[in-house]
């Protein structure tokens, strides 16, 4: 059984390698690595949990399973904007915790070798740190996002919050 | 090897369960002082199933050791040795019985097994050995076949037998002859007459005394006395009983040469390999259970939560009400109601286990604990079949230990300051399970020393828990002041308790589980906690209300009485903590709005509802905006990643409503807790 599975893995493995799921906050584009994302959905209801950071919007129930969801545009400081029938929920599973990105819109699923992604400037690591790499398609770039930094980049959170 | 093999899981699972099977075995018998037929058979099977399963599993070094066991119990089973020490005997076999446990734990966590037991191989085998020295040398019991004659005159040789039969009570341990019916049947006299009357007898006697004794018999004329190696079974009649204990010596000893290879002490066992492999089978036709993992119970019950929450929504739809009663949509709505329902209580109780397993665990703990510090308790189960949830199974048994571990090293005196309060010498822990309502009760009770009320007072003022008003407590409460953290009564750590993070570990956790815990003791007399546990965490009797947009749910156990209270009632004082006057009593009041939400403005409590709320003991009233309605909730755990986030809690997990919205389930023990620390 394990010897039939293997290359099948592999295969699959190979196939969700180099794609990006982009979408856009505000004028900016970004990637996800395909592989994490389970699903997208529409905006709906979010019951508010109390006493979370303001970028955890609450939790839905998604076909009876709850998830909490988390705004992108308030994870990145930004202001926060309406939700509205463009606004999707990108359900994704990392290190077995599910979670909802509210986004903007979404685009499409993109293709990037890897040689065509360049490493995020170093200058101001500080900021960039929900970064892995910055990647070309066509002309147009796209801020490929590391998505366990973007769950659990808790503490230099804190830190702001203290500033 | 992969996570999900069904043959590993599958060997997992028997193993553990001989294991443990084992376990319980060993501690009946330790309990009754002997090991019966029965039981050393049980073990001997177990131990031979397992060498077998381990070996097919490759798990080699299991397969070693449960083979020097089982063939430990292969002597005890044919030898039935006497003299046994009973003790080194239990503690060798607990002992590879941790060793197995501990390995099977490791292989099911994927961890790398340990080493070989082969220091605990050797000690089996030296034990085997020295079993059988003993049976040579020293034994304390000795096998004698006499051959007695009568005068031939002395008429009646059947009463004379009978007689000597009747003495031969009162100095053999076992014994059987020939002829067997010495009353009913006359031609026995001719018999003895002609053949002389056998007897094989057991007696702690020796050879001289032995003779003297049956020399005793009136009118005996000749005595043969001969000596035999073993208890020769009821071959004896076909005339043969020197060979037979021959063959039986020459096979264990066979037996003991080959134990590194298993295979041939297979062949040489074939018959008892096939008669336990057909036990096996047997019992597995048989037997009415199947074992199912936990993970699809999980899923199951995850299931039905949603199908009773998609019921909700169909049967509370407005299309439904705007037809007539009569209508076939309403009678199957209302047949899907009645089916839902019963199947929710059907997957419930299957999740149900009974607390067996965890009760006999804590024989285990009673015994170590006893032989390390050298005390004599009885520890007594009561409502082992009382049936809970898996999961508050899982939850409730790390503060079981504790408390029978408490009980054990502190509350039960020693033997001499028993002997000297006129206690009996030996302490009694007893372990009760017992169903009230939708409740489980624990408890676990000792007749030691108590609860020293004034030590408790004195370290709880040390430790800033208390105030000067300690005179006004009542016993009661001066008591349960020992489930605060870091507080410990004991002077000496040792190694089973004193370090004052017991007691409150121990209220934690059961009040994570939404239960209760109380302790009542009287000085010399012993001390009785008692937990109160709810049947099951995965459902409860859940009052919806709204503070807000939100909603939240509350369980219903904790609600005294709610009520909408008169502005002359409510009281602020001097730090704004707002209180309400209930028939004479002051409640403090737990504004929801403020614990949850951003609100700026003062609430107007005369607007909305106050619902009193009792947790442990201690009472707070909770405003919320709106009574929704009460209804059984699936608990559902926060998300785990909200968890991770989150410091302070006072919620316990959500639920689904009706309409597919989500409601937050409130924690009363934090809430609770939380305003009275924050009050005083």
């Amino acid at each position: 059984m394990t010897i039939d599975t293997a290359p099948a893995i592999a295969a699959e493995e190979d196939e969700l390698r180099e794609k990006y799921l982009t979408f856009t906050i505000g004028s900016e584009h970004y990637g996800i690595e395909i592989r994490y994302v389970t699903e997208i959905i529409g905006i709906q209801a979010i019951t508010e949990v109390p006493e979370l950071p303001d970028y955890i919007r609450g939790i839905i129930n998604l076909r009876g399973k709850i998830i909490p969801v988390m705004d992108v545009r308030l994870r990145f400081k930004k202001p926060f904007r309406e939700y509205s029938d463009r606004t999707c929920i990108i359900v994704i599973d990392i290190e077995d915790i599910s979670i909802g990105l509210i986004v903007d819109s979404v685009s499409e699923v993109l293709a990037i070798p890897d040689s065509d992604i360049v490493p995020p400037p170093e200058y101001n690591a500080m900021t960039n740190r929900y970064i892995q790499g910055i990647g070309n398609s066509e002309g147009q770039v796209k801020l490929l996002l590391d998505c366990s930094k973007l769950l659990n980049e808790q503490e230099a959170d804190k830190l702001a919050h203290i500033n | 090897m992969k996570e999900s093999d069904p043959i590993l899981e599958m060997y997992i699972f028997e193993s553990t369960q001989m294991i443990e099977g084992t376990e319980a075995v060993i501690l009946d018998c330790e309990d009754a002082s002997s090991f019966s037929p029965d039981s050393i058979n049980k073990i001997f099977r177990n131990m031979h199933t397992l060498k077998g399963s381990s070996a097919m599993m490759q798990y080699l070094h299991i397969a070693d050791t449960a083979h020097a066991v089982e063939d430990l119990f292969h002597i005890l089973r044919e030898k039935q040795p006497a003299g046994l020490d009973f003790n080194s005997l239990s503690d060798l076999v607990l002992q590879s019985v941790d060793y197995l446990k501990d390995e099977v734990r490791k292989i099911s966590q994927n961890e790398p097994p340990g080493g070989t037991a082969i220091a605990l191989v050797n000690q089996i085998q030296q034990f085997i050995v020295s079993l059988q020295s003993n049976e040579a040398s020293s034994h304390s019991l000795f096998v004698y076949h006499a051959i007695i004659h009568f005068y031939n005159d002395c008429e009646m040789e059947n009463i004379r037998a009978y007689q000597l039969v009747n003495r031969l009570n009162e100095v053999a341990e076992r014994y059987f002859y020939d002829p067997e019916e010495l009353i009913e049947n006359n031609d026995i006299v001719r018999n003895i007459r002609d053949r002389g009357f056998h007897i094989v007898l057991e007696t702690p006697l020796n050879y001289e005394q032995t003779h003297e004794f049956l020399m005793k018999t009136s009118f005996l004329q000749n005595l043969e006395l001969q000596m035999l190696d073993a208890w020769p079974g009821e071959q004896l009649r076909d005339g043969a009983p020197a060979k037979d204990a021959a063959f039986l010596a020459n096979e264990l000893e066979s037996e003991r040469l080959n134990t590194h290879d298993p295979a041939t002490a297979e062949k040489l066992n074939p018959i008892q390999a096939l008669q336990s492999e057909l036990a096996a089978i047997r019992s597995a036709a048989h037997s009415p259970m199947i074992s199912v993992h936990v993970q699809k119970l999980d899923r199951l019950m995850d299931l039905v939560g949603e199908l009773v929450i998609a019921e909700a929504m169909v049967t509370s739809s407005n299309d439904l009400h705007s037809g007539n009663g009569d209508s076939p949509l309403y009678k199957a709505a209302s047949q899907l109601r009645k089916i839902t329902g019963e199947l929710q209580d059907t997957v419930m109780s299957i999740r149900m286990v009974p607390l067996t397993a965890t009760f006999h665990k804590m024989r285990r703990v009673t015994r170590d604990m006893c032989r390390k510090l050298d005390k004599e308790i009885e520890i007594v189960i009561i409502g082992e079949e009382t049936e809970v949830d898996k999961s508050v199974i899982d939850q409730i048994s790390d503060p079981l230990m504790h408390l029978v571990r408490n009980a054990i090293d502190h509350g039960i005196e020693s033997a001499e300051v028993r002997e000297a309060a006129g206690k009996p010498l030996y302490g009694t822990v007893t372990l009760e399970a017992k169903n009230i309502g939708s409740d489980v009760l624990l408890i676990v009770k000792d007749d030691g020393k108590g609860l020293n009320r004034a030590k408790i007072i004195e370290r709880a003022q040390q430790n800033g828990l208390l105030g000067a008003q300690h005179g006004e407590l009542s016993d009661r409460d001066a008591y349960n002041l020992i489930f605060q953290p870091g507080l410990s009564t004991q002077d000496q750590i040792t190694e089973f308790s004193g370090r004052g993070v017991g007691m409150d570990v121990v209220a934690r956790n059961v009040e994570q589980v939404g239960g209760m815990i109380y302790i009542d003791s009287v000085p010399g007399e012993g001390t009785t906690v008692t937990m109160k546990i709810p049947l099951t965490l995965a459902i409860i009797d859940g009052m919806n209300v709204r503070v807000g947009q939100s909603h939240y749910t509350l369980p219903t156990t904790s609600i005294k009485e709610s009520f909408r209270p008169l502005h002359n009632d409510l009281l602020t004082d001097p730090d704004g903590n707002r209180m309400v006057m209930v028939r004479g009593e002051c409640y403090s009041i737990l504004d929801l709005h403020e614990r949850f939400h951003d609100r700026r403005e003062q609430t107007d409590f005369t607007q909305g509802v106050l619902i009193m709320a009792e947790q442990n003991g201690k009472s707070l009233c909770l405003f919320v905006d709106e009574l929704l309605g009460q209804q059984q909730v699936v608990i559902k755990p926060l998300p785990a990643y909200l968890r991770k986030l989150k410091r302070s809690s006072g919620l316990s997990g959500c639920t689904l409503l009706g309409d597919g919205s989500i409601s937050l389930i409130l924690n009363m023990a934090e809430l609770v807790g939380i305003s009275h620390t924050a009050g005083s």
